[in-house]
């Protein structure tokens, strides 16, 4: 029977109500008195020289208070990249700062050098057209080969090489690597491209910047999915002020995926345009805008080597990676291509020998940071897809490859060659249940069906396993980063009973305010009416490091679970010495504290009554108050993992694919939200599906972006999706968080991208087009059309 | 956007009178206002075409059927349905329902994007395109790219469309746009059968001569079995080739025969 209420609920998200009648109050509703507008002035070329920037004309126009320039912003601290990465000889990572405003040159088209503030965003923006630049072109540096072998054009002059870090991935292993594949029976070898995404949250960027004279305190509203995140790298590192100066403050906002994570340029130059104004500045970006200059997600290119023997065993592994980090090194940049990256090369399977190398280059492009999934995507993609070419080319039927190299579940906890233990997990029981709720039984008939109607029918699997529930403090200290990645939560229970849960989980659309109350109702056996969440403002807050790498419930929900038990514990003191009786004997079920084997009992809304008006309290022994606050950090990541199955049809007269079905089980551990655990695969096996036939950033030779606008980007559409069959009723509860949860946010978008385009590849073979033994995403279908007729 | 000042006018005399002054024409909007917002066009004073009864409707004439100039493409979809079923069914793809209650026939016959439905049906239909002057025959009308046969302040009152005996429009979606990647329209009339083909060329709309030979011979897919058109000219871009272009029109064709 499914659950009315409390953890395994499909309670229905008490937010969309006022996300769907229009009362949401995001960053743009936030007005404040006095209100002044900026208007960024963006590059137009990839690569630029400042020699100039006349402002004369500009600054005299109507409305305009002040026009900032990068000189503006000299002295102040850079952007930094969160991640400390050596490469391969021991050398750090090249980090050329990133400024509040491009200075000295332009780097990408979008790169913001200018800002105006007028009373008005049109007097701004009519301004900014009359700002002078004087900036000399430069040669664009774009294709990364390009850009790793031409030390004459850089994209940072001062640090001599396009190349950031040169990183493999374990360095020791390299030797024995190379060895097995020089002995290996079989090795196949694929060369792929994990295309560019852009975010596209529904909700641009915006920044609303304040400052008040009399205390000197800051406050910025901002587009962000972990304002203490946004707070420490604004006051500490880029402008140089005590973190309690300022608070950001995230309201309501409308989708991230990764791209809300990271602190840019604008928050700072609008937080500085107030404090010289004395006026609250605000920014909102345009649809344009984000495409320009919100941080890109994925742009690898990569060679990987699977060795096996005769009969499909996988022997070793290797890659070659190629990825762009754009003109500057946004927070997470370095962190995505290498420990979200390399470390989860080993997938599902018990491959005992593995080596990645991955060298990151700057381009004249925008940066490329994490984006749903971020790094484990593209190592699922490589090889998800290098062990189905080696399948065919072995003559092994895709689900068996896979079956006869997963680990078994008495191989937990495992630990891989890259680094990671893998707590728990059971791959045969989803790869079983796809089996049967895809019916991959009845592939044949469908594919006959399909024949009839002149289509290709094919099918496409993947296995996956990512690392995510990103945390541990001290492994990501280990592995360069240079943030903690705790969570935390504050329970306050008030005098009346309800309950307030102040988290440092960051919701932009997961549904937090309803899962939470959930997992808080649920412990305490009170109503989830009587709690609300409260997230996203740093002065209510405690510290925490917000929402991605799908953290939030594993991370956050954990250190709530430790505050609800920390407010048991001091409920029970407190019926103690209410009831008369030793702490050790008072129990708590159901929202009733009661003495053991009597019926001596209070309820929960009395002992909250008690704690605010103590009126007997032995004040030695017994504080007044009902409020507690926990850190967690977990000892792990967590794994969820899963077995996908999609079956396309393909006009072999067009080359277009359809996604005729869809089917996940997922193991995401303990579920808490059935409900909203579908959507988020809905939604992340929709982002994948995306990625695979529609999205493409494309920059053309110059550094321009071709895919500026919703006209040329092709974003997916609900026509483009099918009605996904999802199951995660194999779970395996993660063994180190006390929720058993593992996390469910990015698990579609990195696992489905492979199954898609195994799939087309395998319409194609089953029609007899065995040449093709690859498409680059996005499989469009003038890819499809050209591979199917290449000689 | 740019300020500007809006006009608009109860009939047709005093819309070209304002356009005379050196007015922009706005009919739906669907192209010019999204060129405003980007700041890429500042054409000052807009005069609106759709208060103008006299611009409005799709009524049958002689031979045919002529819709105003400022019908939006719901409204054909709806009303032409039962003259000219293939003319209703492509105005009922354009786009999605925002778009097509607000965009016009007449506003795109006027832009001629070289991806656009409606030039696919007129220079198909071998329509006659009216003005506040004149008419001209669709095949003088449509002049390349975003170029057609209109003077500087001449207004599309209306299109004359001869009813053929079969038709249809089948396109190919550009996935991000879905403006026609290649759109394919054929019409079989008495004395023969025209094929135009609209999102291939770099000159617009055009006619597939060979195609339409082929089937005023013989009226079936299998016409067209070995005829090709040339790459040369297609439009090259990130959705398709000039060659996937080509291959396309011959798709396209076939497809709109067989659905007729």
């Amino acid at each position: 029977m499914p659950k009315d209420g409390g953890i395994g609920a499909s309670t229905k998200r008490r937010e969309d109500i006022r996300f769907l009648t229009g009362k949401g109050r995001y960053t743009d509703d936030i007005n404040l008195r006095g209100q002044a507008y900026a208007y960024f002035l963006r590059s137009e070329v990839a690569h630029g020289r400042i020699n100039h920037i006349d402002t004369k004309t500009a600054a005299a126009m109507p409305g305009v208070l002040t026009i900032l320039t990068g000189d503006d912003f000299v002295a102040m601290g850079g952007n930094p990249a969160g991640w400390l990465i050596h490469s391969r000889n021991g050398d750090p990572m090249k980090e050329p700062k990133r400024p509040v405003l491009a200075h000295g040159k332009v780097r990408h088209v979008g790169d913001a050098y200018a800002v105006v503030i007028a009373e008005t965003y049109q007097q701004a923006r009519d301004a900014a057209a009359c700002i002078d630049a004087d900036i000399t072109d430069l040669p664009a540096v774009v294709d990364m080969a390009r850009a790793l072998s031409d030390s004459t054009n850089l994209v940072h002059d001062e640090i001599g090489t396009n190349q950031c870090f040169d990183w493999g991935w374990i360095e020791d292993n390299r030797a024995a690597v190379d060895a097995a594949f020089a002995t290996a029976p079989h090795i196949t070898t694929l060369q792929l491209i994990n295309n560019r995404l852009t975010p596209n949250a529904m909700e641009p960027r915006a920044s609303l910047g304040d400052f008040d004279p009399g205390t000197g305190d800051y406050k910025l509203y901002t587009t962000s999915q972990n304002p203490h995140l946004h707070r420490l790298l604004i006051a500490a590192f880029v402008m140089g002020m005590p973190e309690n100066k300022l608070t950001v403050i995230a309201p309501d906002v409308g989708g991230g995926f990764g791209s809300k994570i990271y602190h840019y340029g604008e928050e700072a130059a609008v937080l500085q345009a107030a404090k010289l104004l004395n006026r609250p500045v605000k920014w909102v970006a345009e649809r344009s805008e984000s495409f320009l200059s919100d941080a890109h997600g994925r742009d690898h290119v990569t060679k990987i080597e699977l060795a096996t023997t005769k009969d499909g065993e996988f022997l070793a592994l290797r890659t070659e990676t190629m990825a762009n980090v754009g003109a500057y090194l946004s927070n997470f940049s370095t962190a995505t291509p290498t420990f979200l990256h390399g470390t989860v090369m080993a997938g599902p399977y018990k491959t005992p020998l593995i080596y990645v190398n991955v060298k990151t280059v700057f381009t004249n492009t925008a940066p490329v940071d994490a984006y749903r999934g971020a790094g484990r995507p593209e190592a699922t993609y490589s090889l998800e897809r290098v062990i189905d070419k080696c399948a065919r080319e072995l003559g092994i039927d895709q689900a068996e490859i896979r079956r006869k190299n997963l680990l078994t579940p008495d191989q937990f906890p495992y630990q891989t060659p890259v680094g990671l233990v893998y707590d728990t997990g059971n791959y045969q029981a989803t790869l079983d249940k796809l089996t049967d709720i895809a019916d991959l039984a009845g592939f044949e008939a469908r594919r006959a069906t399909s024949a009839k109607n002149g289509k290709l029918r094919g099918l496409g699997l993947s296995t996956w396993v990512e690392a995510c529930g990103i945390a541990p403090s001290n492994l990501v200290g280990v592995l360069g980063a240079r943030v903690g990645l705790f969570d935390a939560a504050t329970v306050r229970v008030n005098a009346t009973g309800n309950i307030s849960v102040m988290t440092g989980a960051h919701s932009h659309g997961q549904g937090h305010e309803t899962v939470f109350a959930q997992i808080v109702a649920d412990r305490l056996g009170i109503p989830a009416e009587s709690v609300d969440i409260v997230h996203g403002d740093t002065s209510k807050i405690p510290f925490g490091m917000g929402s991605y790498g799908s953290r939030s419930l594993s991370v956050a929900g954990s250190a709530m679970t430790k505050a609800v038990d920390k407010i048991i514990a001091k409920g029970k003191k407190i019926a103690a010495h209410m009831l008369e009786a030793s702490e050790n004997d008072i129990e708590f079920k159901d929202g009733s504290f009661s003495v053991a084997g009597t019926d001596k009992a209070k309820t929960f809304g009395e002992i909250a009554f008690s704690a605010y008006v103590p009126h007997n309290y032995p004040l030695e022994t017994l504080e007044p108050g009902l409020e507690e606050t926990a850190f967690y950090d977990p000892a792990n990541f967590t794994y969820p993992a899963g077995a996908y199955a999609c079956e396309v049809e393909l006009d072999p007269d067009t080359g277009h694919v359809t996604i005729a079905s869809f089917a996940c089980a997922d193991d995401f551990g303990n579920v808490m939200n059935p409900m909203i655990v579908n959507g988020q695969v809905h939604g992340g096996v929709g982002q994948g599906i995306g990625q695979a036939l529609l999205e493409n950033t494309t920059y053309d030779e110059n550094g321009q972006l071709l895919t500026g606008s919703f006209m040329d980007y092709a974003m997916p559409r609900a026509s483009d999706v099918p009605y996904y069959t999802v199951d995660h009723s194999c779970n395996t509860p993660c063994t180190h968080n006390p929720l058993g949860a593992k996390g469910c946010g990015e698990a579609g978008a990195i696992g489905s991208p492979p199954a898609v385009v195994n799939a087309v590849i395998d319409a194609l073979h089953r029609a007899g087009h065995s040449h093709v033994t690859h498409i680059d995403m996005p499989v469009s279908p003038a890819r499809v059309w050209a591979a199917m007729n290449q000689a | 956007m740019y300020d500007f000042t809006l006009v608009k006018p109860k009939n047709l005399a005093d819309a070209v009178a304002a356009i005379a002054d050196g007015a922009q024409a706005l009919s739906g909007g669907q192209t010019l206002l999204p060129t405003m917002k980007q700041r890429l066009a500042d054409p000052g004073t807009l005069v609106s075409l759709s208060g103008i009864p006299e611009l409005h409707g799709v009524c049958k004439g002689d031979g045919g059927i002529i819709i105003g100039g400022a019908t939006p493409h719901a409204v054909v979809a709806r009303e032409a349905a039962k003259y000219y079923p293939a003319l209703a069914a492509l105005a009922n793809q354009i786009g999605d329902p925002a778009v097509r209650n607000r965009g016009t026939i007449g506003g795109s016959i006027a832009n001629n994007d070289p991806s656009a439905c409606y030039p696919a049906a007129a220079l198909g239909s071998g329509a006659i395109i009216q003005t506040n002057t004149r008419e001209i025959a669709a095949d003088d009308y449509f002049r390349g790219m975003f170029e057609t046969a209109l003077h500087e302040g001449e207004i599309v009152t209306g299109v004359k469309f001869p009813v053929p005996q079969k038709a249809a429009y089948i396109k190919f979606v550009q996935p991000a746009s879905r403006f026609a990647l290649v759109g394919a329209f054929v019409a079989q009339f008495a004395d023969g059968v025209r094929v135009a083909i609209t999102g291939a060329s770099n000159n617009g709309v055009f006619r597939w001569a060979e195609a339409e030979a082929a089937l005023s011979a013989n009226f079936a897919p299998k016409a067209l079995m070995g005829l090709t058109l040339p790459a040369d000219d297609m439009i090259s871009d990130l959705h398709g080739t000039a060659e996937y272009r080509a291959h396309l029109c011959g798709v396209m064709v076939k497809r709109a025969v067989m659905a007729a």
